[in-house]
């Protein structure tokens, strides 16, 4: 077997990946926006979006889960309509792992996806809009492709948080084996069992791999998409 | 405006930093030039006219097409006003190569658009058929330039904005666009605006120019009519249609005018235009009622005197017209009294061929 893994082990990886690629491809349209709204429109109530976006960056992870818990719970505001309206419940799922995975990104992909719209020249934007593009089309075929090593850049540093993300995970939906139990909370466990040491260690060593991997392809995607932007 | 074919019409007020852009004027077809000095507010009515800046009030007609009218809370976005711009930083887009750049406006322009050139022709009459393949970072300054004056065409625009294309060129790459500027004229594709503070330009562009000054227009009207007013574009000039006709075995250029043969140091462009026009200062012009003979000086056209006005700041502006050409020369009133100038007579115009800008 492959780096000494058992089969509860790697169900906790497959899990981990399953909840950090989710989190991160499902968060990634909405963060586009936000980013998008915060780089180029003045709107009343900028700041205070700005605000709550950063949230999670400095609250506490446990704060986060617990308020999570409160609105996504099964009695909570949202949760509760969600399990009323279509039969969604989140709490204590993988589902939950990955909105909570995703929560805690956010800000990150927010800041990464931001920086890259401020970066690119309004000049040429309206320059696409004379041309006859209106703005959904002028961001579909400009700043969608200008972007685009911002956006890899944003995925992957979202990827890499939501993977070990622990705390709002832990606290919204627990760690059940093969339901919410991640390498992040499987490394916490055995690290609490007698002779769970062992595990442990695999398991951060599991982590450093992906960490890494996720970062070695980062840097490979964004050089080609820098090349291929600027044409050269 | 009278039955001429009217292109544009702008009426407009906006407050720019410390002052008021107010001006009103009209662009029929053929290349209307806004000349002033920087910071006289041209660059801004450009913007408002493409629709990427909202003027306080006022009312821009193009083509029939009302793009905004504050009094009826008229306000077209710029993607559908079908106007072309030609921005003086190029703004060519990064991740598509020349090509696509072109192909841009094309996806976006209306169907029903049958007078559009055709990709062909724009690359041919651009001369940029070898870029195609080409990245924007791979292009130099004038090449970026006039795929950015293709990329305008191929939109197939109702009108032109070109908001000093040049200026951003060192000499010798604006000497190399400039003549593509005037081919499109030439070639009567699409009426031009064209903003621009050099008096170059304008002499061998406007049909039309509009004079503005301090956000105000202080006079418009034909190119020829502007620009041989004393008070405008660094003194009194004659511009002058000339045909080119090739170049002499000592490199000087020959051209054909209605005023007769005339000879200028260099014309840039000589490949693509042979149509041109020549500007002369009126200061520049010798006047004889003889023939000279043993003179140094190249040029020595004729007409009859057709005006003769005191000038306010002495001397006087004498035009000679023979047959499209007119020809002014701005002399001392002595010189006027000694020669016994009067209307109608014959007249020889004598002129350096240094003189003449090409």
């Amino acid at each position: 077997m492959i780096l000494g893994l058992g089969p509860a082990e790697w169900q906790a990886v497959r899990l981990s990946l399953l909840v950090a690629a989710t989190a991160t491809l499902a968060s990634l349209p909405l963060a586009l926006l936000v980013a998008y709204a915060l780089a180029r429109w003045r709107f009343w109530g900028r700041e205070i979006l700005n605000g709550l976006v950063h949230l999670p960056l400095i609250l506490p992870p446990v704060v986060t889960g617990y308020i999570l818990l409160q609105l996504f719970g099964r009695r909570g505001m949202v949760g509760a309509w969600l399990e009323n309206s279509f039969g969604i419940v989140l709490s204590f799922q993988w589902t939950g792992a990955a909105l909570a995975a995703g929560v805690m990104a956010f800000p990150l992909m927010v800041r990464a996806l931001r920086l890259a719209i401020e970066s690119v020249d309004s000049g040429v934007m309206d320059a696409a809009a004379t041309l006859g593009a209106s703005r959904p089309w002028v961001f579909m075929t400009i700043t969608l492709p200008l972007i685009l090593p911002g956006v890899i850049a944003g995925v992957i540093l979202g990827f890499a948080k939501a993977l070990g993300e622990f705390g709002a995970t832990i606290t919204f939906v627990g760690a059940i084996p093969g339901q919410t139990q991640t390498i992040a909370s499987s490394i916490y466990i055995f690290l609490q069992t007698p002779d769970g040491g062992a595990v442990a260690h695999r398991l951060a060593a599991v982590s450093i791999i992906i960490a890494v991997g996720a970062l070695l392809v980062s840097e490979w995607l964004a050089r080609r998409a820098a090349k291929w932007v600027g044409g050269r | 405006m009278g039955g001429r074919a009217m292109t544009l019409f702008v009426s407009m007020q906006q407050v720019l930093g410390d002052f008021t852009l107010d001006v009103a004027f009209d662009a029929p077809k053929g290349v209307t030039v806004l000349f002033g000095p920087s910071g006289s507010g041209k660059s801004s009515i450009i913007k408002a006219v493409a629709g990427l800046s909202l003027p306080a009030k006022g009312k821009i007609i193009c083509a029939g097409r009302r793009l905004f009218d504050s009094a009826q809370g008229c306000n077209l976005p710029p993607h559908l006003r079908r106007l072309g711009v030609i921005f003086q930083d190029g703004r060519l887009f990064a991740h598509l190569n020349v090509q696509q750049n072109l192909n841009y406006g094309r996806w976006f322009a209306p169907r029903r658009q049958t007078a559009a050139p055709s990709m062909a022709d724009v690359v041919d009459l651009l001369g940029i058929g070898h870029l195609l393949r080409r990245r924007p970072a791979d292009l130099s300054g004038g090449e970026r330039q006039r795929v950015a004056i293709g990329r305008a065409l191929l939109s197939a625009p109702d009108m032109i904005l070109a908001d000093e294309p040049l200026s951003a060129l060192d000499e010798a790459r604006r000497a190399e666009i400039l003549p593509y500027f005037e081919a499109l004229r030439d070639a009567a594709l699409v009426p031009m605006l064209y903003v621009s503070h050099s008096s170059a330009e304008v002499a061998r562009l406007a049909t039309r120019v509009v004079l503005l000054q301090s956000g105000r227009v202080v006079a418009m009207g034909e190119a020829a009519d502007i620009l041989g007013r004393a008070d405008n574009l660094g003194g009194a000039a004659s511009l002058i249609a000339a045909r080119y006709m090739g170049q002499d075995s000592d490199g000087l250029c020959r051209f054909s005018t209605p005023a007769g043969e005339m000879i200028v140091p260099f014309f840039v462009g000589a490949d693509r235009v042979n149509l041109t026009r020549l500007r002369i200062a009126a200061q520049d012009v010798i006047l004889a009622r003889d023939m000279p003979r043993q003179i140094s000086a190249l040029n020595i056209l004729t007409g009859k005197i057709s005006d003769i006005v005191p000038l306010p700041e002495g001397g006087v502006l004498v035009n000679l017209t023979n047959g499209e050409a007119q020809i002014k020369a701005r002399i001392t009133q002595r010189s006027a009294t000694a020669l016994g100038l009067a209307l109608g007579q014959e007249c020889y115009a004598i002129v350096k061929a240094v003189a003449i800008a090409g």
